[in-house]
């Protein structure tokens, strides 16, 4: 029976977790509509799913103040076809129900909220966080697993405020093997999502036309990490390394970092607001004394 | 002597086949001029009389024509034919006087720093320098010998890499081989029974380091009972016997000659060291402790020397030696290394010497041996418990970060206080859930869109990812680690570098020469800028002659370097302005 199962979990049996940016304020903006945009998705995790019979998907809604499971294909029996008319997969109904549910409770949170200052980014940082505890929970379920993989489809710009979370759920991914793939569809461009596929080894890319959504998916994001080893994937010229300050939150350039904790801060600061480390005055002056001593002495 | 000057007409020869350029060859107080004839030839030269080392000439009545043979200090030499002998005469007289003269220069204080007088030695290293890194010649090429900069400025920055080199020479110790002693084999000629021992000076000093008894017993027999032949044909007797395992036979022998003994007994002055040793080790060691190391169960442990296994026979036992000791007595040998310093041949003063040094270090055992009992005491009252220490206070403030919740939310606490512009707009929160809601609600509806994709609109995405793909290859490479320059044709390869490496040797000069406080930094910054808009206009030239689909990417590289030069005019051009018009307000003022 043992053999059996490691028979059917080839090295091309993959956990798909697909973090779907749901924010409302994204979506008011674009020109794809979000239920055309849910058709190519949809569309594309049947075909994953039919890649392979032991596929596995897993679908989590990244909302503007909440993020949530909405899909879990290990849960749904499979082969149910609802006939109802919308030529609609009963797995897929149950995902919109619970789409709906979300986006429900997501706007109870953000009225709750009361700060509109934020930036209009989604909660990238939790659902990562919520996508690397699943995939841990099947590491430890034995092992026997599928080869699980991260794709992320975001539309919405980068929340700077979220950097250190989102860093630290990219690190996790790295060391957990995780490639964590990105479809960026929004207009500006993602150093988040750019790292994280370039840190972790995944694809990262940001289609140009977006009523050929499913092409892209299905071309890029659909090949699994065995398959990966010998297809030709398009890859990124360059990454925006970029990083966000700690005391305001800034994507800054350049800047001051902590000889301690290694926190980055935008500006000189008299004392660490991480680690507490007091920086000292800087040594300009006798450094640059120290230095034309030191012009001097070979040539006399 | 002032404004003297001597002209001949000459042919100048390179070397002593060349057939030689027909000139005029002037010299001057310090100076040493060729002009050719044809003013097209490419044989200038002009040198100094001070870098010229050495003068060689043909002797009249020689069949060979008048030659005059002048080597400089970079060991190249110059020849130059003259009409006649008297003509030769005339200028190595002259040139006699000029060195003489430049001789006497240095004494004083040098007011030109060009005057300064370097050591041949200096100006071997520098040549070999020169000579060993290509690039740097490359460098010297265009920088020096174009007069852009003295030879001097040129090393100047370079003192390090002189300096280093001349650390370098410093004798290194040469250490012991690891090569054990007891690996020395005889070597037989296969038809007698004689068989031949090769002994170097080298393996004699090992054999005196790794066996203080045999050490003492050349010090004791040669020369006053034996020759030095005798005594390492002894040696290596017992040597042979320990080998061949016949330990009865080897007792036999023992018994009958006192001094082949003393090779066969276990080493006494080794016996009496690791005594010693052993008194030395701390009490506190526990030995009970590391029997869970113990590896004398292993296979392998007990082994002899030459991979066979330790049968012991002991009423034998004295003559046996196990792998083990040797092992250890010849690593402890080598880790001390060559620790005297006599090189020598002869094997009584290495054997002396070694025995001195071994005395000294004994020496130093002794004297604390008194001391030994006070110490163990000593120890066992200072030995630590660690629960009776007193908190130990380190010189350093551990990193703390509380909470680790304020690592997170002090910072978000930051950013709400922070005014926003960007993002401030009111949203219409309902409008916006609304809208996503009804989307939803559409989809549950209607269901998936029908086509989902249009064919053209798949077949437009398919090609520009294709498009993508292969373009990036093209760009990226098949090995990203590949970077841009190896995709270039060699040549403009090795010229990208070396404009980088020179523009950088110009700037560092450039930015140096500032503020401009002499004459001669004033005329070196002129020259330098000469030669940085020489360089400028040969990036442009090389921009233009590269393949139009490498050409993006070469003025991608291109770019830093003339901003870097650009950078440098422009302040060329501030300093010119503001010294004009200071130079103006002093004079009207």
């Amino acid at each position: 029976m043992a053999s059996v199962t490691s028979k059917l979990y080839s090295d091309d049996v993959s956990l798909l977790v697909l973090l779907l940016d749901t924010n409302p304020f994204y979506w008011s903006t674009t020109s794809i509509k979000f239920s055309q945009f849910l058709s190519h998705v949809l569309a594309f995790l049947n075909a994953v799913l039919g890649l392979n019979q032991l596929n596995q998907v897993v679908v989590i809604a990244t909302g503007y103040s909440s993020c949530d499971y909405i899909y879990d294909s290990s849960l749904t029996p499979n082969g149910h076809f609802e006939s109802s008319g919308t030529g609609m997969p009963a797995i897929f109904s149950s995902l919109l129900k619970k789409l709906d549910e979300f986006s429900a409770k997501d706007e109870e949170l953000c009225k709750e909220e009361d700060n509109e200052k934020r930036v209009a980014s989604s909660l990238l940082s939790g659902s990562l966080s919520m996508a690397l505890c699943y995939i841990q929970r099947v590491f430890r379920s034995g092992h026997l697993h599928p080869q699980p993989r991260i794709l992320c489809l975001q539309g919405s710009p980068d929340g700077p405020e979220q950097y250190v979370a989102v860093m630290n759920s990219i690190f996790s991914a790295q060391r957990l093997m995780v490639p964590i793939d990105s479809c960026y569809i929004g207009t500006q461009n993602s150093a988040f999502l750019q790292q994280a596929s370039y840190i972790t080894g995944g694809v990262h890319h940001s289609p140009k036309q977006l009523d050929g959504l499913f092409q892209y998916l299905t071309t890029i994001f659909a090949t699994d990490l065995y398959t990966r080893g010998f297809v030709q994937l398009p890859k990124p010229v360059g990454v925006d390394f970029r990083a966000s300050c700690f005391c305001h939150k800034k994507t800054i350039d350049m800047g001051y970092i902590c000889s301690v904790c290694l926190s980055i801060f935008c500006e000189h600061h008299k004392k660490c607001s991480t680690c507490g480390s007091v920086f000292g005055q800087s040594k300009l002056d006798e450094a640059s004394s120290v230095a034309n001593k030191k012009r001097k002495a070979p040539d006399s | 002597m002032a404004g003297g000057q001597v002209e001949k007409q000459v042919k100048y020869k390179s070397s002593v086949k060349d057939p030689g350029t027909p000139g005029f060859l002037r010299i001057k107080e310090g100076m040493l001029l060729f002009v050719p004839n044809d003013p097209k030839s490419e044989s200038k030269l002009k040198m100094q009389t001070q870098n010229i080392s050495g003068q060689k000439y043909t002797k009249e009545g020689s069949n060979k024509p008048p030659w005059l043979n002048l080597s400089n200090k970079q060991g190249r030499s110059h020849i130059f034919e003259f009409e006649n002998y008297s003509d030769m005469h005339t200028c190595r007289d002259f040139i006699n006087k000029a060195l003489a003269k430049s001789e006497e220069e240095p004494k004083k204080p040098a007011v030109s720093s060009s005057a300064e007088k370097l050591s041949n030695a200096e100006f071997e290293l520098r040549f070999k320098l020169l000579r060993e890194n290509s690039e740097l010649q490359r460098l010297h090429k265009q920088l020096v010998e174009s007069k852009v900069l003295t030879e001097d400025e040129f090393w100047a920055t370079r003192k390090k890499l002189l300096g280093k080199d001349s650390n370098r020479k410093s004798k290194q110790q040469v250490g012991l081989k690891s090569m054990m002693v007891s690996g020395i084999k005889p070597s037989t000629d296969g038809r007698t029974n004689r068989v031949t021992f090769n002994l170097t000076s080298e393996i004699i000093f090992q054999i005196f380091a790794e066996k203080p008894a045999v050490r003492q017993a050349f010090i004791n027999y040669v020369p006053s009972k034996m020759t030095e032949k005798d005594f390492w044909t002894k040696y290596f007797r017992a040597e042979y016997l320990y080998s061949t395992k016949n330990t009865a036979v080897a007792a036999a022998e023992a018994a009958e000659d006192e001094q082949l003994a003393v090779f066969l007994k276990p080493d006494e002055i080794l016996a009496r060291e690791t005594r010693q040793k052993i008194r030395r080790v701390d009490p506190s060691l526990d030995m009970e402790a590391d029997r869970g190391e113990d590896y004398s169960h292993l296979k392998g442990h007990g082994i002899q020397r030459d991979g066979t296994n330790d049968v012991v026979e002991p009423q034998n036992g004295q003559f046996k030696r196990s792998l083990q000791q040797d092992l250890n007595r010849h690593s402890a040998v080598v880790l001390e290394g060559r620790n005297i310093d006599v090189d020598s041949e002869d094997t009584r003063l290495v054997a002396e010497a070694l025995a001195r040094a071994k005395q000294v270090s004994k020496a130093d055992g002794e004297s604390t041996k008194d001391a030994n009992q006070e110490r163990l005491a000593r120890m066992s009252r200072a030995a630590e418990m660690e629960d009776l220490q007193a908190p130990q206070n380190f010189p350093l403030a551990p990193l703390s970060i509380k909470d680790p919740r304020d690592y997170f939310e002090s910072q978000q606490g930051n950013v709400l206080n922070e005014p926003r512009g960007a993002g401030s707009l009111k949203r219409n929160v309902h409008e916006a859930y609304g809208l996503l809601r009804e989307s939803i609600l559409e989809i549950r509806t209607t269901g998936l869109s029908y086509p989902l994709i249009k064919p053209e609109v798949s077949l437009e995405v398919f090609s520009s990812l294709t498009r993508t793909i292969s373009t990036a290859k093209n760009i990226i490479g098949k090995n990203p680690r590949e970077s841009f320059l190896d995709r270039l044709p060699k040549s403009t390869k090795d010229e990208v570098l070396h404009h980088w490496t020179s523009i950088q040797e110009l700037l560092r000069h450039f930015w140096s020469s500032y503020p401009i406080t002499t004459t001669y930094l004033h005329t070196k910054v002129a020259k330098l800028k000469e030669a940085m808009s020489n360089t400028y206009s040969q990036l442009d030239a090389m921009k233009q002659s590269v393949q139009t689909d490498l050409r993006h990417q070469v003025s991608l590289l291109v770019r830093p370097m003339q901003q870097a030069l650009d950078a440098a005019f422009q302040h060329h051009e501030a300093d010119l302005q503001r010294r004009s018009a200071k130079s103006v307000g002093g004079g009207s003022g």
